[in-house]
Parts: C-alpha cells; sequence; structure tokens
C-alpha cells in the first residue's frame, strides 16, 4: 500500500515534463502542475493537444522524454516494477477505448479490481450491484459487453474505475458517448467520489459540461498547459 | 412488523479472468497427449527391459560351465565325473553334474547333424554347476579346486555374456532416460510456444488486467493454471492411451508379456498415473517462466 500522504504533498506533480514519440517534435513540453489531494479539474484542449498522453503518464502507462513526474509524493522514475500493482490500485482510470474484458459479464467487469485487490465475492457483491444500479445497468449486470451499447459500455467503464474508491480517478471523455442528462449523472458521480476525497482528472470536449462544473480547468494548447481556477463560489 | 432489509443479492460465482476456450487447445492437448503415450510406453517398456535383464544376470551368475578334456590315461566320463566330484566339494557351488555324452552330443547335433561324425569327434565334456546364489564360488576357487585335482578343465562363469547383459540393460536404460528428458523437453517447448500466443492472443486481456493493478505473478498463475490442467487433462488420455497398449501386450504374451524379452508385468502399469502429474508440473513451470520473462516487456 502507498502510505498516506500529508494533506499538503499533492497527489500528481509535473515538474518541467516533456514527451515526444520517436525523433519527431515534443506533443507536450514544459508541464508544470500540482493536483492537490481531493481537487477536481477538468482537462480541455483540442483533439490531437495531448490529453490522453497526458493521463497515460499519470496512469503509469507511458514515461515522460524529460522531466520529474511524482505520484502520491514518489518519483514514478524511481518506482520498482514490483510496486507498481499496488500504485496502480490507487488510480482509476476511464480510458476513451473502454478496455472491457468481452468474456466477463457486467457484473465480472466492475468487480475487476476489487478481486485484484484481493476481496471475496461474497464481500463485494452488494457494493458491485449498488454501483451498476447507480450508473443505470442494474438491469443489465448479466450482460456481455458486447451486448451493450456504447453509453452502456461507458457507463460500465466508469463503474469498474471507481468502484474500489481510488485515491485518484483519470477519466478520458468519459461522457462522449452518452447523452446531455446521463452525462450530468455521470459528473454527480465523480462530484460524489470527489467530496469522499478521490482527488478528479477528467479529459473533455464537453464544453457544456465542463462550464456547468465550474472546476478547475488545464488546457493544452500548442503542447503547453494553461490553468484556469475554479469559478466556484 | 414489516422487513425493511434489501434484498439479498443472488450469490455468485467469480468468473475466469481468461476465456474459457481457445481455439488452439484442441491441437495442444492432442499434441501433449501423444508426447505422453510415448513418455509412459517408453517408461513402460524400460521397466521390462529392465526386467529381462535382472532374469538374464540371475541366470548367469547362478551357474557356471566346465569344459573337461580328459587325460591320456582316463576316460571322457571319468574325467568328467571326478570333475563335478571335486567342484561339489568347492564352497559356494550347490551342486555339479557331468554332462553325459548323449546330452553333449545332442547340443552340437543342430550344426554338425551327423551321428557318425560326432562318435569320431573328441568332444569335451561338461559338467554343469549350480552356484549358491547368496555366496557363489568364483572362477577363480573353481579352477583352483580343479588344477589341484589334476584335471584339465576351463571354467567359463558366463562372465563374458553377464559384461555384454549389464551392459545393454545400462544402456536400455540410459536410452530410456534421454527419450524420457527429450519428451519432457518437448512438452515444455510446446508449453512455451503455447503460452506465448496465449499472452500475444490475450494482450488486451492482460493490458487491462495490468492497469487494474494486477502483479505479474498473478497474471502469469493464470495462465500457470490454465496449462497445467490442460496438460494434465492430456497426460491422463496418453497415460490411458499407453495403459491400453501395455495391458493388450500383456494378454496378448501371456505371463511373459508380448515377448520373453519384454516380460511385462500388471503392477507395471502403475507408473503411469505420474505421467499427468509431470506432465502438469513442467506445463506449470514452462508456462511460469515463459509468462513472468514475457510480461516484463509489457507496460
Amino acid at each position: 500500500m502507498t502510505q498516506p500522504q500529508p494533506d499538503d504533498v499533492p497527489v500528481v506533480r509535473f515538474d518541467g515534463v516533456g514527451l515526444r514519440y520517436g525523433r519527431a517534435n515534443e506533443v507536450l513540453r514544459d508541464l508544470n502542475f500540482e493536483l492537490a489531494a481531493g481537487s477536481f479539474h477538468f482537462l480541455t484542449g483540442a483533439s490531437g493537444a495531448g490529453k490522453t498522453s497526458l493521463l497515460r503518464m499519470i496512469h503509469l502507462a507511458l514515461k515522460p522524454t524529460r522531466g520529474l513526474i511524482s505520484l502520491f509524493g514518489r518519483d514514478i522514475a524511481a518506482i520498482r516494477r514490483r510496486d507498481l500493482p499496488i500504485m496502480r490500485r490507487q488510480i482509476g482510470v476511464v480510458l476513451q477505448e473502454k478496455r472491457l474484458l468481452e468474456h466477463l459479464n457486467a457484473f465480472d467487469n466492475v468487480a475487476l479490481p476489487l478481486r485484484l485487490a484481493g476481496r471475496k465475492i461474497g464481500d463485494y457483491t452488494g457494493d458491485v450491484v449498488e454501483l451498476l444500479a447507480w450508473v443505470g445497468l442494474g438491469e443489465r449486470m448479466d450482460a456481455y459487453p458486447q451486448a451493450l451499447s456504447g453509453g452502456e459500455q461507458q457507463r460500465l467503464a466508469i463503474a469498474r474505475a471507481v468502484v474500489n474508491r481510488p485515491e485518484i480517478l483519470l477519466a478520458d471523455e468519459p461522457t462522449g458517448d452518452v447523452d446531455h442528462e446521463m452525462a450530468l449523472r455521470i459528473l454527480r458521480l465523480f462530484v460524489e467520489l470527489n467530496r469522499l476525497g478521490t482527488t478528479v482528472l477528467i479529459a473533455s470536449h464537453d464544453e457544456a459540461l465542463v462550464n456547468t462544473s465550474g472546476r478547475a480547468i488545464l488546457h493544452l494548447e500548442g503542447g503547453r498547459l494553461e490553468q484556469i481556477p475554479a469559478r466556484l463560489a | 412488523m414489516s422487513d425493511t432489509r434489501a434484498p439479498r443479492p443472488p450469490r455468485r460465482k467469480a468468473a475466469p479472468l481468461l476465456p474459457r476456450e481457445d481455439a488452439r487447445d484442441g491441437a495442444l492437448v492432442f499434441v501433449v497427449a501423444t508426447l505422453c503415450f510415448l513418455a509412459c510406453l517408453a517408461a513402460v517398456f524400460t521397466i521390462g527391459a529392465d526386467r529381462a535383464a535382472r532374469g538374464w544376470r540371475t541366470e548367469l551368475t547362478g551357474s557356471a560351465t566346465v569344459v573337461v578334456r580328459p587325460k591320456a590315461d582316463e576316460t571322457a566320463d571319468a574325467a568328467a565325473a571326478r570333475a563335478a566330484e571335486v567342484l561339489a566339494g568347492v564352497r559356494g557351488v550347490d551342486e555339479a553334474d557331468a554332462l553325459e555324452r548323449e546330452k553333449a552330443d545332442a547340443l552340437l547335433r543342430p550344426w554338425l547333424g551327423d551321428d557318425d561324425v560326432l562318435k569320431d569327434l573328441p568332444v569335451p565334456r561338461l559338467v554343469s554347476v549350480d552356484l549358491d546364489p547368496k555366496a557363489p564360488a568364483s572362477a577363480a576357487d573353481m579352477d583352483q579346486a580343479l588344477k589341484a585335482a589334476r584335471i584339465d578343465a576351463t571354467v567359463d562363469d558366463h562372465s563374458l555374456w553377464l559384461k555384454d547383459i549389464l551392459g545393454a540393460a545400462a544402456l536400455t536404460r540410459a536410452a530410456a532416460l534421454g527419450v524420457a528428458a527429450l519428451i519432457a523437453a518437448a512438452a515444455a517447448a510446446v508449453i512455451v510456444f503455447a503460452t506465448r500466443a496465449g499472452l500475444a492472443a490475450r494482450a488486451d486481456v492482460v493490458d487491462v488486467l495490468h492497469v487494474a493493478g494486477a502483479e505479474d505473478g498473478f497474471i502469469a498463475d493464470l495462465f500457470v493454471a490454465r496449462f497445467a490442467r490442460m496438460t494434465a487433462m492430456a497426460g491422463i488420455i496418453g497415460a490411458g492411451g499407453a495403459g491400453l497398449v501395455a495391458a493388450a501386450m500383456r494378454l496378448l504374451g501371456g505371463g511373459a508379456g508380448l515377448t520373453p524379452a519384454l516380460p511385462l508385468a500388471w503392477s507395471d502399469l502403475l507408473i503411469l498415473p505420474a505421467c499427468p502429474l509431470i506432465a502438469a508440473a513442467i506445463a506449470a513451470l514452462a508456462a511460469r517462466a515463459t509468462a513472468m520473462a514475457l510480461l516484463k516487456d509489457m507496460t
């Protein structure tokens, strides 16, 4: 387990981070920002601005070309491979491509992080059923991903990302395949999770959703990051 | 009073994290079952060959043959009788019998065929000696006793044959071990290829498991369990097939097995149940090592 961090230690910290693919120009450069524990940010920017790459660096799927990234106060370059699973269990991830396991039904897909954390099915069945009902899949928990619509798959992926109450939630266009009403419902889920202490970072194109939330924004443009403070009272 | 508790969700069973079926599974089971079949037959044949070698050794070490050449002043029968008497008194000899002329002729008849020729030939007389199996007399002991009695004779304790028999038995055992090692290596190689293919085909599943916080050892164990189970099943099929063949050979050949050169016993079949266990253990080791090595290169 990661050690409990003091409140003043940011959950994520980028110091002069740059990223390039192969020999091409840097797609992200000189990124400097922090995500304080319990904060809520949107990550915005045009397609190809590097939002997904930034999220992948935070969830340890991509290494920066230069600079320093700290996660829960630890330099990710110094994290040993055997410690990665423990770190990843603190991170909930919703990817654009959803990455659902086709041979598992909705219930087992959502329960996956809990199984990997060593919990027994008898202990988590109630939590999973309740969460599936919350995302509107209460009647579809025995359905397999290929039988679900794009929006249902999206909600399933979200449920899987939040089921173990991660320290930080990273979501890449989580409302891309759902209608506005469901988008607001999902946003309320994220807000509720944030209220319980989870740090949230959501990459989104949905301007209406971003504006409605009034949350702080990290905006990527030309490979650089601009921070826009929250407009909440 | 009404019950306000929420209804209990139905009891569920955790689903396997790897897909159950794979198109390659049938081919893999066939290949491993064939290897197990060959390994089991090799093992049973080795036991039979070893038993045959031990039988031959017992027969050869339990007896000796003495060739007696009569002196000018005595008949061949008298020389043979005297030699038998001397040999019977040597420590480690149970019994010594002079072979009668008729029996010696009978031994030569298949080659010479003609009684008249045999009558004219100075056929040496043989003394058949049965040795004490616990403390057999050596050829040197018997030779010394014969010389002391002034009998011109040559003692053949079959040591020349025994050496060949022991050499053949050792060679058979070594060959069987080599075959077993080769089959085990082939099975391990098949499992290594299957594990590589399985990991490549399930890279999406592995990636999701990694992102969700699965440890490499946990993911590797999914493949270990899968291949161990599959090879154990293949081992049962292969061992069963080999058992049927061995049983048929035992039944067809009566008490001596299919041939006296390869005597089989029903108890030899008791080695077969070990095959699925050994196959599963080899598969588990090969799958674990391969999966762990490949997972290190995956994010």
